[in-house]
């Protein structure tokens, strides 16, 4: 739910970084608050147990400046991943604009991934949400790993795709993130649609302004007519 | 996409709200009315302007009454309409308006948290008026930006996050 104020001249979008538990959905929004000009975010609340695990929820607002006449303002959140936060979970997600899930590459942690992406989908349509009509892209983090899965296995488990009902959408849209690979494709007889991935290893930033500045395109184009 | 459930906000609403929070204050003798969305956004804000970040205290009080509410559904209640947070010089009181923002007042020992009650019930029926008629005029195509927004925005992406 994007608030456009047109008295104080505001455009204000809310991002929600999802995922298990230890996945690095902190540590993107570490990386963005410390990478990012001081002048374009606010500071950076973390509202965390005393062991630095997400209780609650983490936020920076990150400022985009003024565009045409409206100041223009993305406001990141995460919300806690471990399991039994998911009353606060639900919470987050009142309002969400874009939705970046952010995934442990680790083949070990492919139970909690999928634990994770099916808790979104239940949480969002609480709300009255469908994923597949959000801005929305995946990220599968930690990729430095020497026991991270590969990305066709971690595709296959959290970006199988979801069928494509509109006849005007059924077309070919090629990822322009990954070259040979399609957003929108057929398969056997099926069109697909796909979320767009990022690679990531956010504890050095890699990937992070990717996704960021992916998901937060898709809500700018949700916004308005080019 | 998130259209259907955005909002937007004009000129003549922002003017109506500072009106009744401009006499809210007046008759309470508090120190600053806030607006916020439950998303977390702040909506306006009237009276002494805050020393605190207001986007982070947005965010904040958003999850205060989010989270209260949940636990009010835990004992039985369908919600809770106010919530009281009492400092020893500051404290403030808030209050639910249509079920879509928060009415939020700062005061300090200059009046009393009964006469805040009392001002605030009056003032959150005259707000959920206002909201109310916003909400329900707000329609497919309210929230759409001007030809070139896009583009723009995407500019600033890059600029900022780099190309």
């Amino acid at each position: 739910m994007s608030m456009i104020n047109y008295a104080s001249r505001e455009i204000n979008c809310k991002l929600v970084y999802y995922g298990p538990g230890l996945g690095g959905k902190t540590t993107n929004l570490e990386f963005v608050f410390n990478k990012v000009a001081p002048n374009a975010r606010g500071k950076l609340i973390s509202l965390a147990t005393e062991t630095e695990r997400t209780l609650f929820f983490d936020f920076l607002p990150v400022d985009l400046g003024t565009i045409r006449g409206f100041k223009t303002r993305f406001h990141l959140y995460t919300v806690p991943g471990q399991v039994y936060y998911n009353a606060s979970r639900k919470l987050i997600l009142k309002g969400v604009d874009g939705v970046v899930f952010v995934a442990d590459s680790q083949i070990e942690r492919m139970e909690a991934n999928i634990e994770a992406m099916q808790n979104l989908y239940d949480n969002l349509s609480q709300h009255g949400f469908n994923i597949t009509a959000l801005p929305f892209v995946v990220q599968y983090n930690k990729r430095d790993l020497p026991n991270a899965a590969t990305i066709e296995e971690l595709q296959a488990a959290l970006n199988p795709g979801w069928p494509v009902e509109d006849p005007a959408r059924q077309r070919l849209i090629a990822d322009p993130y990954h070259e040979g690979e399609n957003l929108i494709q057929e398969v056997g007889g099926q069109w697909i649609e796909r979320a767009p991935y990022f690679e990531g290893v956010a504890v050095t930033g890699d990937g992070v302004f990717d996704t960021l500045k992916a998901v937060s395109k898709m809500v700018l184009k949700s916004l308005g007519s080019t | 996409m998130s259209g259907a459930s955005s909002w937007s906000f004009r000129e003549e609403d922002s003017n109506r709200i500072h009106g009744i929070l401009v006499e809210f204050l007046r008759e309470a003798n508090a120190r600053t009315g806030m607006i916020v969305d439950r998303t977390g956004q702040m909506v306006a804000t009237v009276g002494e302007e805050p020393s605190f970040d207001p986007t982070a205290f947005a965010s904040l009080t958003a999850a205060d009454f989010s989270a209260n509410d949940q636990l009010a559904r835990m004992i039985g209640e369908p919600e809770f309409g106010s919530l009281f947070h009492q400092g020893e010089k500051e404290s403030m009181y808030l209050a639910d308006i249509a079920r879509r923002v928060i009415l939020v007042v700062l005061f300090d020992n200059r009046t009393t948290l009964g006469l805040v009650k009392l001002r605030v019930r009056q003032t959150v029926s005259e707000l959920s008026k206002v909201f109310d008629d916003m909400f329900t005029r707000g329609g497919a195509g309210q929230v759409q930006m001007e030809t070139g927004f896009v583009g723009e925005a995407e500019d600033e992406l890059d600029k900022l996050f780099g190309a």
